[in-house]
């Protein structure tokens, strides 16, 4: 059988995804965008110290992009790895070069050129006022999934690692001494920095000769839906704190591990240069019940190809942060390039560390079970060679690294959805909805019906709702790229490198999201069901009205 | 900037940017409440401690104009001094 080294991997798809940003992004600066190193951003326009404020570009995208990785670009690919690693390294590649770049770059611009505002109120004022309250559905929507998804996935990487528990739990306790430390004590970021990584990365070990498990059942339910009740719990105490308390310090603690796992994993792969024992195409992931490759690779790899997240983080935080225009180019598009290596890097050790092409089949049975312990354990395998570790205490390393980052994920989206509904409150006048308690009791109460009614209460089968999620993601990202487009149309200037690709990602999501809503008919999950077809209806509605602005501005274009 | 230096910026940025907004917005919501309570007598709410607060009001109004506006109210809500 033919075998390939994962080093020409790694090579190939780092060599690309350069390419991408030395040529592709430099076309589509000067020639699509005109990036203007004399136009003032809004940072100068509306400086208020609060948001607007201009920020150094390489701090700017060191917090775009850990905003914008997280768990997800390793979910994602574990999971698409079904149909074998070429499809998924092809989809993450281009997907990154020509889509997940134009999209969070063009969604950074467009908020520049608009006074900084978001992608939902650029909805409301190119497409329409109705458009723009649908698209805070799918966006809370969105965030409801994320949490969801989170959630489960953590608890299955909990009770497969149990080795994980301490250090993930420890982390909350260091970034809650770095927090005060910094914020009320004024201690430079210098020896918090040293002393909490180290600490960390001490706990880890602790972790790995302690390790813990809940009882199998406690009140009817297993493991996995106990972890699941305490870790809502946890984000609903934890989205009430105040930011800079908790979130702000384990954000940057997540950030320092990002970087120094992407590190670890990618020294190692170049270390241990491990064969590629999955099928380049899996012609048997029908037979073991995988949904078919096309359309739902292209939901499954959201994050790490395209996400429409990206444009949220990008419009919402990172164009009022802008120093200069031409720094959009640096901050958007290798923001994403950066998530585009997250993901390469599981695809190739889910695709080289799972042991010979049998044991990678016999893990790779059943399609939508797998997502982290399938990086772990394939990283674990890789670091270890490579760097000479532990296998035990490398799984352990990789677990707190992917729990962490989705943990913080579901940190934030407990909070802003709370935000969302307050927002809700305000607009439609019911005070009980801007209360904080309640409002919070709502957000992690959607969130749990979801996570229980996608088949998490038995602990298993709990990821069927990834491909949902980012079949959501990606409508987002279809409509952010629509958006874009009008704005293109208007200025007179092409835009078919911003609708082929938004072509392109809402046809796929849209079909993906129809045979979903088949299988959970057939299946019986009317939960899924219903949260599929409310993505759809207020993704289709958004859509036909931006269709409809585009063909305005076309017209008048003309 | 030396290099050294240069890191250790970068380091406190990466701390701070992403949340500077949202420490500056709960601050101002402080401060906001804090003018409502100086400001109270003269918009008929009974305030205690108007005796100290009193001696406040110059301090504080240099901010006044940007509080009356950020509180939704586009000239001076008091009929005793004007704003703007």
């Amino acid at each position: 059988m033919f075998s390939m080294n994962a080093i020409y991997l790694v090579v190939t798809g780092v060599f690309f995804l350069l390419l991408g940003y030395i040529f592709y992004s430099k076309f589509i600066a000067e020639k699509i965008y005109r990036l203007d190193p004399n136009f003032k951003t809004p940072a100068y326009t509306k400086r208020d110290n609060v948001d607007y404020i201009p920020t150094d570009r390489i701090v700017l995208w060191g917090h775009h992009f850990t905003t914008v990785a997280g768990a997800a670009p390793i979910i994602g690919p574990a999971i698409a790895l079904i149909w074998g690693w070429l499809p998924a390294f092809i989809w993450v590649v281009v997907g990154t070069m020509f889509f997940a770049g134009v999209h969070d770059f063009g969604a950074l611009w467009a908020s520049v050129r608009n006074e900084g505002k978001s992608i939902g109120s650029l909805t409301g004022e190119v497409v329409s006022i109705r458009a723009r309250n649908l698209f805070m559905i799918v966006i809370f929507l969105l965030l409801l999934m994320v949490n969801a998804v989170f959630a489960v996935s953590i608890s299955n990487a909990l009770v497969a690692t149990p080795s994980s528990v301490i250090p993930t739990w420890s982390a909350i306790a260091v970034a809650l001494v770095i927090g005060v430390l910094i914020y009320k004590m004024h201690v430079p970021i210098l020896w918090p920095t040293i002393v909490g990584t180290a600490i960390l990365y001490a706990v880890i070990w602790v972790g790995d000769q302690v390790p813990v498990a809940l009882p199998d059942v406690f009140m009817g339910l297993s493991a996995g839906p106990q972890w699941i009740l305490i870790l809502f719990g946890y984000a609903a105490v934890a989205s009430l704190l105040p930011v800079w308390l908790l979130l702000q310090p384990r954000d940057y603690i997540n950030g320092i591990q990002l970087f120094i796992g992407l590190g670890l994993l990618y020294a190692a792969v170049l270390l241990a240069g491990p064969e590629i024992t999955a099928p380049a195409y899996n012609a048997d992931a029908k037979i073991i019940g995988a949904p078919p490759m096309l359309p739902l690779l292209f939901v499954t790899i959201a994050c790490g190809a395209i996400s429409g997240f990206h444009g949220l983080v990008a419009s919402g935080t990172t164009s009022k942060q802008l120093d200069k225009e031409p720094d959009a180019r640096f901050v958007g598009y290798l923001g994403s390039l950066g998530e585009g290596l997250l993901a390469i890097a599981t695809i190739v050790v889910v695709s080289a560390g799972l042991g010979s092409s049998e044991e990678w089949r016999a893990v790779y049975s059943e399609f939508g079970v797998h997502g982290i312990d399938t990086f772990t354990r394939g990283g674990a395998g890789i670091v270890a060679s490579g760097l000479g570790l532990p296998v035990e205490f490398a799984a352990t390393l990789l677990t707190v690294m992917a729990v962490l980052f989705a943990g913080t994920t579901m940190d934030s989206g407990v909070r802003i959805q709370r935000m969302i509904i307050q927002e809700w409150g305000t607009i439609y006048k019911m005070r009980f909805m801007q209360n904080h308690y309640l409002a919070t009791l709502l957000a992690v109460g959607s969130c749990l019906i979801l996570a229980f009614g996608a088949g998490g209460s038995d602990g298993q089968g709990g990821m069927l709702i990834w491909p949902l999620f980012g079949t959501t993601n990606q409508l987002l990202a279809g409509i952010t790229l629509l958006v874009i487009s009008i704005i293109l149309v208007k200025l007179k200037r092409p835009s078919r490198y911003t609708l082929v690709p938004m072509l392109f990602v809402t046809a796929m999501a849209f079909f993906s999201g129809l045979i979903q809503l088949a299988g959970f008919y057939e299946n019986g999950q009317y939960v899924l069901l219903f949260f599929d077809l409310l993505i759809i209806v207020a993704a289709v509605l958004v859509l036909q009205q931006g269709a409809a602005a585009f063909n305005r501005e076309r017209a008048s274009a003309v | 900037m030396g290099r050294w230096k240069r890191w250790l910026y970068l380091a406190d940025e990466f701390y701070k940017a992403p949340y500077r907004s949202v420490i500056a917005r709960e601050k101002r919501d402080q401060e906001d409440l804090f003018m409502l309570l100086v400001f109270s007598e003269m918009m008929g709410v009974p305030n205690p401690a108007s005796y100290y607060t009193l001696e406040l009001q110059p301090v504080l109004m240099e901010n006044f104009h940007d509080w009356h506006t950020r509180m939704g109210m586009e000239k001076s809500p008091l009929d005793n001094f004007r704003c703007c």
